[in-house]
């Protein structure tokens, strides 16, 4: 089926909107309410295009392709509207938007820019909401909402729905919904929805700024395996550039005193989790086993299920781990005072500033991490000292930060597991696996199950991703040995502090990057990595509750 | 002959405003797959000038809601929603639910979906949408509520005039007629019922309303209506909803235009840009200026006529133009 957009032809699929084929062939309509994975609103009014047989103006997102059809989205007439629309969408925006204010342009503004649309020739009625702090992760600005409703649409595909659209006419925009049986749960995926930054991450920005020029600190860098694979989006690299190299150079200019990795945090988690699974199945106690790295699916459990908390693994996660290690046996043998240290944790992810900040996770009166900044977080501060990431040379991680390629596959759906499986494998059989890719629990989808011979047993395992999909394992869980649970499509490479826009076919090529660092990496199994053994090595046993081990409770809303 | 060949031969039309013929909305419903199928009465009379639906109400209670019954037997289903405007539900409480349980007593299921008086209310699917407790908000059409309607299964949503009709049509008691509700600065405001090809001129004479002052009238409804000067209406019939108000020609054009504004801009639903935020800019900008600034004015308008999402923001530019072409 063919279509004409702006005099060109061009190929398209039964079924698909002039919206999409013009976003698959990178021709500009611009649009603000449409998001490939959510259903379409069409309220945003601004990716318009005209017919040209009838002259009649429509939105692109709700115009199928139909053979011979022929639009234009650069007549006179279009661009007038259009025009119309974004200056009455963003009314109010910049003079509320703190970004804008530091000349800090989201892509909304960009666009703006582009169609020189005025930010400020209309005014809306102030609205007098304050700005709304959820859980230490995110902040929601009800002034800065034009009311796309992306953010309701997608707490609510997820599983949530904590969000919805409030009031009529001039007052509409998303609120948070006070029903005290819904809670939210830190995932951040409204944040990665939201084009103006209306809702958005705790910033900690400043706080590490501070960090940086205190002469009397050690500040760790540390990043979590998803952010190398995505960052390079915020630069314009095509998505899937790994990046992990010009990164840690990055961290040095930045002027970070030591670069580590939290994929040596999850080399230990894996350790952890491995042995414990093995004992509970050995003593066939609290069975299925559900993983616990992921801080939104945690507090979804201590909110919704507190009747499964014992089946939560009460490993600590990667960055927890990380930061500890950091902050007890390495400040050791540095003859460092652990309290001089501050770990800023670089993240795809916004609940993991929840999870950095919980007081249940202190070793001698220390928080492991200091600091988490969302990939988005961490390209404003490049931004900041106008250090282009593309352009650097690239670097090793410092020492401590040695980690194996179970530990960067955390980042995807299924990388948990698989790398757990590896450990376990070899813990159980006393050999070690030919084959390390676990192929049935890798990918986007969903759900994926599967049954994975360990010797003589056989273990029943699944994956999810998503509340939605948590709620539907959990009904089936007896079926299952051990469960990994993510709160965000696709895993920590979908997450909700990663680079805008954040799609499935996207998170699917990140993904892509993270299973080929492994691939090529020499060392592949957490239990091989050197310097997680020196860890465990001087590790005193009566240490090792404090730093290895959590226990999880039953929470109310907002806690 | 049967109840949709009456429809037909009668022509009826809805009378919400939308004027789609009924004989083809029922026979839509009735064509379209799915065990479990609704009737819904529109009662939601919302936009300013109207108030036929209350007074047919009040008058025809046993007709409406035979109309109501005769749906549900074409379309061999019992379940019915009446979507009442709570200000009318008042009024007729007492009559009506006299009449309603005496059919659920025989097996129907008629049941009252309450609303708080609003315009969009009254939009089919914004309405399917606040019965299943939804947002009250317009939905993306296709699908229509005939296809996916209420709680996704096919939907008859008539007027409560059209169900008058249908009832007037099976008693062979009908003759074309409509019910109009006249306004504005007239001696003898009320709902007359006339022939529906009236013209405007002769609605006013026969109603003994023609004003003796320089006037001029607004047709269909006061808010989404089309503004006629005197000469104008000597030609023109009824349109839409039935409303006629007459305006005397002195009122400054501020003030007309604001009353429009002030509406649209409370009753705009919200989903959309320019809707939601093109009327409140519209409202200030007349509100704010001593004179109405015309050339800003129109480039909003045409943004609300052009991209609006639903009809109700479609419509704002209708009386503001009409008037200003017509009349000033
Ligand atoms: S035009 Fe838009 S804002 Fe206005 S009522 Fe319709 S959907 Fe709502």
């Amino acid at each position: 089926m063919k279509i004409w957009i702006n005099n060109k032809e061009y190929e398209a699929e039964p079924g698909e909107s002039v919206l999409e084929v013009a976003i698959r062939n990178k021709i500009n309509i611009p649009h603000f309410c449409y998001h490939e994975d959510l259903p379409v609103g069409a309220s945003c009014r601004t990716c318009l295009v005209e017919i040209k047989d009838t002259g009649k103006i429509v939105t692109s997102c709700t115009l199928k392709a139909e053979n011979g059809l022929k639009v234009s989205s650069e007549t006179e007439k279009v661009k007038r509207l259009r025009l119309k629309n974004i200056e009455l969408l963003l009314a109010n925006h910049y003079k509320n938007c703190p970004k804008c204010q530091q000349g800090l342009f989201c892509p909304v503004a960009k666009e703006a820019k582009e169609y020189s649309a005025s930010m400020t020739k209309y005014d809306n009625p102030e609205k007098k909401s304050e700005v709304h702090n959820i859980g230490g992760a995110i902040e929601f600005d009800p002034r800065l909402c034009i009311a796309c409703n992306k953010c309701v649409a997608v707490c609510k595909k997820l599983g949530i729905g904590i969000l919805e659209m409030k009031g009529k006419n001039i007052d509409n925009h998303a609120t948070i919904n006070q029903d005290r049986n819904i809670d939210c749960i830190y995932c951040g995926q409204c944040t990665v929805h939201c084009p103006v930054g209306a809702i958005r991450e705790k910033s900690e920005i400043e706080s590490v700024e501070r960090a940086l020029n205190d002469d009397n600190k050690i500040v760790i860098a540390q990043m979590a395996p998803s952010v190398r694979a995505s960052i390079g989006e915020e630069f314009g690299l095509p998505v899937g550039t790994d990046l992990t190299g010009q990164i840690y150079t990055a961290f040095r200019k930045l002027g970070f005193d030591k670069v580590f990795d939290v994929n040596m945090g999850a080399d230990i988690t894996t350790i952890i989790e491995a042995e414990e699974l093995i004992e509970r199945i050995h003593n066939n106690k609290n069975l299925p086993m559900f993983t616990s790295c992921c801080p939104a699916w945690v507090k979804f459990v201590e909110f919704y299920h507190p009747e499964i908390i014992d089946n939560l693994t009460t490993a600590r996660s990667p960055q927890i781990h990380a930061g500890a290690a950091y902050k007890t046996w390495w400040a050791k043998k540095e003859g460092i005072d652990p309290k001089n240290i501050v770990v800023v944790s670089f993240m795809p992810c916004t609940s993991k500033k929840y999870e950095a900040h919980s007081e249940k996770f202190k070793v001698d009166g220390l928080s492991p991490v200091d600091y988490v900044l969302t990939t988005r977080e961490f390209a404003t501060l490049l931004r900041k000292q106008s250090i282009n990431i593309s352009n650097l040379e690239s670097s090793e991680v410092d020492t401590p930060g040695t980690f194996s390629g179970a530990g960067v596959i955390f980042g995807a759906s299924g990388g948990v597991m698989e790398s757990a499986l590896r450990t376990a494998y070899n813990k159980m059989t006393g050999k070690d696996l030919n084959k390390l890719e676990f192929e049935e629990i890798r990918g986007i989808e969903g759900i994926k199950k599967a049954s994975i011979k360990i010797g003589e047993k056989t273990l029943n395992v699944a994956v999810v991703s998503t509340m939605k999909n948590a709620k539907k394992i959990i009904k089936e869980m007896n079926k299952y040995d051990y469960i990994e649970v993510m709160a965000c499509p696709g895993g920590c490479i979908g997450g909700g502090g990663q680079p805008i826009p954040t799609t499935l076919r996207i998170t699917k090529k990140r993904a892509k990057a993270l299973y080929s660092i492994d691939s090529k990496m020499k060392m592949r199994k957490a239990h091989e990595n050197p310097i997680v053994k020196d860890f465990f090595d001087n590790l005193p046993d009566s240490d090792r509750e404090k730093i290895l081990y959590t226990t999880y409770s039953r929470k109310n809303k907002f806690e | 002959m049967n109840i949709i060949e009456k429809i037909e031969r009668a022509g009826l039309v809805g009378r919400g405003g939308a004027e789609y013929p009924t004989a083809k909305k029922w026979q839509d419903v009735r064509l379209a797959p799915g065990d479990q199928k609704y009737v819904i009465c529109n009662a939601s009379e919302g936009e300013i000038g109207l108030f036929k639906d209350i007074f047919i109400l009040e008058n025809y209670t046993e007709q409406v809601v035979r109309g109501m019954i005769l749906a549900l037997e074409y379309l061999e289903t019992k379940d019915a929603f009446f979507n009442i405007n709570e200000k009318y539900y008042h009024q007729i409480e007492s009559k009506i639910l006299k009449i309603i349980d005496k059919y659920n007593q025989q097996g129907y299921n008629i049941q009252f979906f309450i609303e708080e008086p609003s315009y969009i209310g009254g939009e089919e699917t914004a309405l399917l949408n606040a019965i299943e407790g939804k947002r009250t908000e317009p939905r993306l059409k296709p699908p229509y509520p005939s296809i996916e309607g209420l709680y996704g299964k096919p939907t008859l949503i008539n007027n409560v005039e059209t169900f008058y009709n249908v009832a007037c049509v099976d008693d062979n008691t009908f003759s074309a007629t409509r019910f109009f509700s006249i306004s504005g600065k007239i001696k003898n405001p009320g709902v007359y019922q006339l022939p529906d090809d009236i013209t405007i001129e002769k609605l006013l004479k026969e109603t003994n309303n023609l004003p003796d002052f320089d006037f001029f009238v607004q047709i269909g409804g006061s808010a989404s209506g089309l503004v006629l000067n005197k000469e104008q209406i000597k030609e023109q019939k009824m349109i839409g909803a039935g409303g006629l108000e007459v305006y005397d020609k002195t009122t400054p054009p501020k003030d007309v235009v604001l009353r429009w504004l002030k509406f649209y801009q409370k009753e705009s639903c919200g989903k959309c840009t320019p809707c939601r935020v093109g009327t409140y800019q519209l409202y200030n900008l007349v509100k704010n200026n001593s004179e109405i600034p015309w050339s800003e004015v129109f480039e909003i308008l045409e943004t609300l006529k052009e991209t609006s999402f639903c009809a109700l923001g479609k419509s704002v530019e209708v009386p503001i133009t009409s008037y200003y072409k017509n009349v000033l």
